[in-house]
């Protein structure tokens, strides 16, 4: 009985310290995000001088930076926040309304025609961006889909594949037998597909959003390609650019913009973490 | 009695409002941009009303540009040591908590959390870090090719891990428990339970985490473009300037937007290639999990 006790005793302090060590590496982990913080709070040159000390007497500005990086760059920051929510909010919602009912529609109906989508919805899924960039900011350029209101349709296009092949994956799990009941009671294709199988999508709407607002919200290339950067700028392209207007950049302006611009994120993610996670579990079939 | 088939043919009906507006859009943004892409390919062209079909001229001197090759075996090298290094950090995290540690689901919020971070300010951050540590020794991330070619694997790191870690716990908590419990009677110690007992059996969960980590590494740009740009560049003696840490994709959008018009041609060549790459990494991760699915 003495060697059970002792072997459990072991075993709990094993595990104590297994959590010390990996508080430890989790707050290491963290410090990429707390150099932000203090360094959004320092005058540029001390910036690179002591990046990683607490501001001091000397080194401290206040919100000096912030203030500064509204305007930093020769663009207004809250335009390019405006613009990244309004472009992602739309595009969230046409990939969702669309690609559900196109899904639901390919799996259903499963005609050659929905054969052919649904086939180039995946192989779309293995091209990367390089493959289009120049053919797609031209043809976005022609039909005017260089603004941030008709960028979703871009994004619609771009972005149908991953949605696509996540929701019919789930409308096929749906047994047809609830819709032949809704046909028989009366509904016809459009009420049957929004009050009956548009409810029973939701875990898959969650996820599918969650992805596709990760994905618009942080790109870069796809938005300072199409948009007229001129007038509109998103966050990442903002702080791309912050690079190239100067000759040398302002470190502490651009530190304050990115604590700015992550802490939307991370509340983000503080308040849907189980969706965000079981989301991106889910769609990591894309390569 | 209403049939599935008359149920399929009024819903055809609808076609318009189901499909339509999925397909106008897919056409735009990848149907008819793929297969101008792959026709430019061919081509000699500054704007695309005066594109010139020249055959196979551009995949020519696609491949026999230095800088090219140059950054296939950069990217080969980057994607295959951050393979190696995510996969074993994220698998041992996750093999870690997935041991009733405490605080377990604190870890695992912090690990997971730089993924929702962009690249671009992923690659402002980190160069703000490095060239913090690199300016006591006067040099930065941006003079030192072997500097920012470990830079970009600890921001990919930082970035993945966490993913790869979801994983991997999706994976290790679906190991069946009396499978476990059989290797203690029988004597196992912790070791031979792990690489007999667990490791095989989260074999799917680590082949998938390969590939992502694998393309995930070919496909890289953001990150390349904001920690290093590619700097620094050497020149050859033949007067070619070669950037030592680009990779792959930014190579393409600057032989695109930062050669000349000139060269549009040559990147579209480059950028057909690349896709056959990375579609081609795709193909085998298909068929690799086809495979183990007709087996098991």
């Amino acid at each position: 009985m003495a060697t059970k006790e002792q072997t459990l005793a072991t075993e709990r302090r094993t595990k104590t310290i297994l959590s010390v060590v990996l508080a430890i590496i989790c707050v290491i982990y963290c410090l990429p995000v707390v150099a932000v913080v203090i360094n959004s709070f320092k005058g540029n040159t001390f910036v690179k001088t002591e990046t990683f000390a607490l501001p001091n007497e000397q080194s401290f500005v206040g919100f000096d930076n912030f203030i500064k990086g509204m305007t930093f760059g020769n663009y207004p920051f809250a335009n390019s926040v405006l613009y990244s929510a309004i472009i992602t909010v739309l595009s969230t919602a046409l990939i969702l309304i669309f690609c559900s009912m196109a899904a639901w529609y390919i799996a259903r109906v499963d005609s050659i025609f929905c054969k052919i989508v649904y086939f180039l919805c995946v192989f779309s899924m293995v091209v990367p961006f390089q493959m289009v960039m120049f053919t797609l900011s031209k043809t976005a350029d022609t039909l005017k889909l260089n603004t941030p209101w008709t960028i979703p349709i871009v994004y619609l296009g771009f972005g149908a594949g991953l949605a696509i092949f996540m929701f019919v994956g789930f409308v096929k799990s749906i047994p047809l037998e609830i819709e032949e009941a809704a046909a028989i009671d009366g509904c016809g294709p459009v009420r049957t597909f929004f009050e009956v199988v548009l409810p029973m999508l939701k875990p898959t709407l969650i996820s599918v959003g969650i992805l596709e607002i990760m994905w618009v919200w942080n790109d870069y290339l796809l938005p300072v390609l199409v948009l007229d950067i001129n007038k509109y700028r998103t966050i990442p392209i903002h702080i791309q650019y912050l690079k190239g207007s100067y000759g040398t950049v302002d470190l502490g302006a651009t530190m304050a913009l990115i604590l700015l611009s992550i802490i939307p994120v991370i509340i983000f993610y503080l308040a849907c973490q189980k969706h965000i996670i079981k989301g991106v579990a889910a769609g990591a079939v894309k390569g | 009695m209403v049939s599935r088939n008359s149920i399929r043919t009024t819903t055809r009906k609808w076609s318009w409002l189901f499909i339509g507006p999925v397909v106008a859009a897919f056409i735009i943004g990848f149907v008819w941009p793929f297969f101008q892409g792959i026709y430019l390919s061919f081509c000699k062209f500054k704007t695309i009303s005066s594109a010139e079909f020249i055959g196979l001229g551009n995949y020519g001197k696609a491949l026999a540009d230095v800088s090219f090759q140059h950054s296939f075996w950069y990217t080969a090298l980057t994607a295959v040591v951050s393979l190696v290094l995510i996969n074993v950090l994220a698998f041992m995290v996750a093999y870690l908590l997935t041991q009733n540690l405490k605080g377990s689901n604190i870890f695992r919020t912090v690990f997971f959390m730089p993924n929702l971070i962009g690249g671009i300010v992923l690659g402002y951050i980190w160069s703000m870090i490095f060239d913090g540590i690199l300016s006591a020794y006067s040099t930065s991330i941006l003079l030192n090719t072997t500097y920012g070619f470990w830079g970009l694997i600890i921001l990919m790191c930082w970035q993945q891990v966490g993913y790869m870690m979801i994983i991997y716990i999706a994976g290790l908590q679906a190991v069946p428990e009396d499978m476990l419990e059989a290797a203690k009677i029988d004597g196992a110690n912790k070791w031979q339970t792990l690489f007999q007992v667990t490791i095989p059996n989260v074999m799917p969960s680590i082949t998938i985490c390969m590939f992502l980590s694998l393309t995930n590494g070919f496909k890289l740009f953001d990150q390349n473009l904001a920690l290093t740009g590619g700097l620094p560049y050497i020149i050859n003696p033949d007067g070619s300037t070669v950037n030592t840490t680009e990779m792959l994709a930014l190579n393409i959008y600057n032989t695109f937007y930062t050669s000349g018009a000139a060269s549009r041609g040559v990147a579209q060549a480059k950028a057909v290639l690349f896709f056959i790459l990375v579609a081609g990494l795709g193909l085998a991760q298909l068929a690799y999990t086809r495979k183990r699915e007709v087996q098991q």
